[in-house]
């Protein structure tokens, strides 16, 4: 690793904790290792971590729901300390819904319990021989059988849980009936309403009969340089409650609603649209969500902003009484405006039914808009379904979702695993066309944009190692914002290196982990790089960790490679090359097939790619200290 | 001695930590600082006030209340506990303290804790026992940490007779507040 070589790393390193958990279900056998300093500072947490070790471990072209799946539970140096929002953690495996790398961040309590237990990584292969859940309880860990909790909701089992150990802070991991399913899109919940949602990771944990994981710990936490982190992380809580979050904590993202609106790339039926006129009148902003439902705002821990904006249904309401449920902006769309819904109440109690059942809410919003066009085109019934199913449907989207999520029914078979399953067993059934109406990349369901008029995020999101996603680079700002025309396709290298150089410090951000509401409060990379070293002791500078952030997601890139990736899968949705809008800013606008192939092709030269394949090279490789992958990217056909 | 900001009753100056639930939101930061002033690692087991949340929106803390002929005082076995005639602060003697706990039981508020190394009893001191280089340089002297890291503002240290007034102009501009909106017209 010879670019890294000029960091020097000092004999003890604070802040991880470095020790890793293997735990091979089949046979019960839990062991312990430490992870070594270079490997803290090369990979850098939770996402790094990962990266390193599904690439050393995962068996090529594994069946994702197969006990042979490497599934991985990682933190980074700072839980449990007062950093904004440093209590997150990651999981990761191959994907069940996309078949390449999958991960999913969440927050809540889990992070600090598990650090404070002593722990810093868990590496779980095998499956239980029955519905187990797993315990690390400072250096005590072991595996329990829990026939008795098979199909209880996520809330229920962490109530129990809790219960069970006479400790109200016990953090749960949790999966639902969907998780024990194996619904492809189905997350782990956490903490009530904190979700590790996207790529199905939830449905990993039941492919190996994992039905939760419980932390608590009780060991105090050092950091190499107390007084002047305590310093930095005082001002930085200062900040994380200024202007740099302020979206976040007053309307939440929510506020984006009406100005992503106005730019016409605000989702509206499935992606027909992007401007909804329910937003224009004010039915269906994040205004009317706080005046009118919004009871409370909620943290994670050592969180100071607070973004969680809880909702409640009023007593006298007629189906759904005294209920509450998390809200933001992606479920505003994928409950909301993506299914042409603005009963309120009915996307509340739909992300509830996700949120305790146990599915990812974007994935599962957006394949109930897929079905809810799917209606209104003939290609599903009334008859399929029992019931009608148009957009602006509620109580049957509600039923809709439910059934879909459990597996249930016609909902349930074709629906259950998500959009990319559904577009596939419908054509199957001689529904032609009916993929079409999947809104997903490599499986992933679409987040809350528009990609019509929006060139470089077609590309962001796109390229997006996990499917699509608005979190793995934020390159809708560079549309948003206007830092390039969006409708056109000059720039191809400089929209690439901008792409790329969100990405990178991304990937930064999902390894220490952190959240990314948090990244405005930095004052540049300079200042990020100074809490890794106050807090490890590691002296890494703001050009180190870029450079680590590129080569994890240099490695992750090549563990899709491996399990089949092609240039291909970084591609958005037809319906944006093929159907404009029909009125707002970006009304008769399509993506250009070629213009947007030439802005691929800049951003794989950004990153130093082969422009054509999107492979890396081995001088990029090289480059990154990345030698170890070369010869190896052999695609192995087991891309599912 | 009696500062801005504080005000003698009765030769006594009675405050004590509360937080607003309104606007706490069950962070844990003031957990993490109380034990990290303290004991120079973030350790909320050893902490002096408590995160409390109850599902689905309760979210505050709480910390010693300085009851009046206090409780934990008068169940301790040791007489390790003593309350400071003029703060009301409950001062813990570590050499007496054997870690039996019947202050935590005689305690109606769930405030007091043992520290897990130590095993000496903890309760809220208003960051008198802090270390000295955790003191805000800004503010050159102790400060309940809590009450400066809180991102929401939603601790404060209050006597009781701010919050009685405090109260009682809520009430009154609830319930006369017509009179009060005319003098703005």
């Amino acid at each position: 690793m010879s670019k890294t070589k000029e960091i020097p790393i000092p004999d003890k390193i604070s802040g991880f904790t470095q020790v890793r958990i293997d735990v091979d279900l089949t046979d019960g056998k839990i062991s312990k290792s430490t992870l070594s300093n270079e490997f803290c500072r090369d990979w850098i947490g939770g996402y790094g971590f990962a990266s390193k070790i599904l690439w050393d471990e995962c068996p090529a072209g594994v069946d994702p729901l197969s006990p042979e799946n490497v599934f991985i539970y990682a933190h980074g140096p700072f839980p449990a300390t007062i950093l904004p929002t440093s209590s997150k953690y990651g999981v990761f495996a191959k994907s069940p819904l996309t078949g390449m790398f999958g991960m999913a961040i969440s927050s809540g309590s889990v992070g600090a319990q598990a650090r404070r237990a002593g722990i810093n990584m868990i590496v779980f292969k095998g499956k239980a021989p029955e519905l187990s859940y797993m315990v690390v309880d400072d250096d005590d860990h072991y595996i329990v059988p829990c026939p008795e909790l098979a199909g209880k909701g996520c809330w229920e089992t962490e109530e129990l849980l809790r219960e069970e150990f006479q400790d109200q802070r016990l953090a749960v991991m949790a999966i639902g009936p969907a998780g024990e399913r194996m619904s492809r899109m189905a997350c782990i919940t956490n903490d009530r309403n904190r979700q590790a949602g996207r790529t199905g990771m939830g449905a990993v944990m039941g492919s190996k009969n994992l039905k939760a994981i419980c932390f608590r710990g009780t060991k105090g936490v050092k950091v190499a340089q107390p007084v002047e982190f305590y310093k930095l992380a005082r001002k930085l809580i200062k900040v994380a409650n200024g202007p740099a979050t302020a979206k976040y904590r007053d309307l939440g993202t929510p506020a984006g609603i009406t100005s992503y609106n106005k730019l016409g790339m605000f989702p509206t039926f499935n992606h027909r649209e992007g401007t909804w006129e329910k937003i224009d009148d004010g039915t269906f902003t994040g205004d009317t969500l706080n005046n009118d439902w919004v009871v409370k705002k909620v943290a994670c821990s050592q969180c100071s902003i607070a973004c969680d904006h809880i909702t409640k249904i009023p007593k006298t309401h007629p189906h759904w009484p005294n209920l509450y449920a998390s809200i933001d902006v992606e479920l505003c769309y994928s409950f909301g405006s993506a299914t042409g819904c603005y009963d309120w109440p009915t996307v509340f109690k739909c992300v509830e039914l996700c949120d305790d059942l146990g599915i990812d809410a974007i994935s599962g919003g957006v394949t109930c808009a897929m079905a809810a066009e799917c209606f209104e085109e003939g290609i599903i019934t009334e008859e399929d379904l029992g019931y009608k199913l148009p957009f602006g449907s509620t109580v049957n989207l509600a039923k809709f979702t439910e059934e879909m999520i459990l597996g249930k029914g016609f909902p349930g078979k074709i629906f259950g695993d998500g959009t990319k399953q559904a577009g596939i067993r419908l054509e199957e059934m001689g529904k032609k066309k009916a993929s079409f109406y999947g809104m997903h990349i490599k499986g992933l369901e679409l987040p809350a944009f528009d990609l019509h008029g929006m060139s470089s995020f077609a590309v962001g999101e796109s390229v997006s190692i996990r499917g699509a996603c608005h979190l793995r680079n934020g390159a809708y700002g560079l549309d948003a914002k206007g830092k390039f025309d969006r409708f056109a396709y000059d720039k191809p290298l400089e929209r690439g290196k901008a792409i790329k150089e969100l990405e990178d410090i991304y990937a930064i951000i999902d390894s220490y982990i952190i959240c990314k509401f948090t990244r405005g409060i930095y004052e540049n990379d300079a200042e990020m790089a100074k809490v890794f070293d106050l807090v490890t002791g590691i002296p890494v500078t703001d050009k180190f960790i870029q450079k680590r952030g590129d080569a994890i997601l240099n490695l992750s890139k090549c563990f899709n490679i491996r399990e089949g990736w092609t240039r291909a899968d970084d591609h958005p949705p037809e319906r944006f090359f093929k159907e404009s809008h029909t009125k707002g800013p970006a009304k008769g606008v399509v993506l250009k097939e070629d213009g947007y192939q030439t802005l691929l092709s800049g951003y794989y030269e950004a990153r130093g790619w082969d422009t054509k394949t999107g492979i890396p090279t081995d001088e990029t490789l090289k480059s990154l200290g990345l030698d170890f992958v070369i010869g190896k990217l052999i695609p192995s056909g087991g891309k599912k | 001695m009696s500062k801005i900001g504080t005000k003698k009753r009765g030769g006594v100056v009675h405050q004590f930590i509360i937080v607003d639930p309104n606007l706490c939101t069950g962070c844990e930061t003031c957990e993490s600082i109380c034990s990290f002033v303290h004991d120079g690692e973030f350790n909320p087991i050893n902490t002096r006030i408590h995160r409390v949340r109850i599902e689905p929106i309760l979210n505050v803390a709480l910390a010693c209340q300085k009851c009046d002929d206090a409780p934990c005082v008068r169940s301790c076995p040791e007489k390790a506990l003593e309350q400071d005639k003029e703060t009301g602060s409950i001062i813990v003697d570590d050499d007496k303290c054997n870690g039996c706990a019947f202050c935590i039981r005689a305690c109606d508020f769930g405030v007091l804790s043992l520290h897990l190394e130590s095993q000496k009893a903890l309760i809220c001191d208003l960051c008198e026992t802090m270390k000295e280089e955790y003191i805000d340089p800004e503010r050159g002297e102790k400060y309940p940490a809590c009450i400066d890291v809180c991102p929401k503002e939603a601790i404060s240290l209050k006597d009781v007779e701010q919050i009685g007034e405090e109260k009682r102009i809520d009430a009154v501009k609830r319930l006369f507040g017509d009179i009060i909106k005319e003098t703005e017209a």
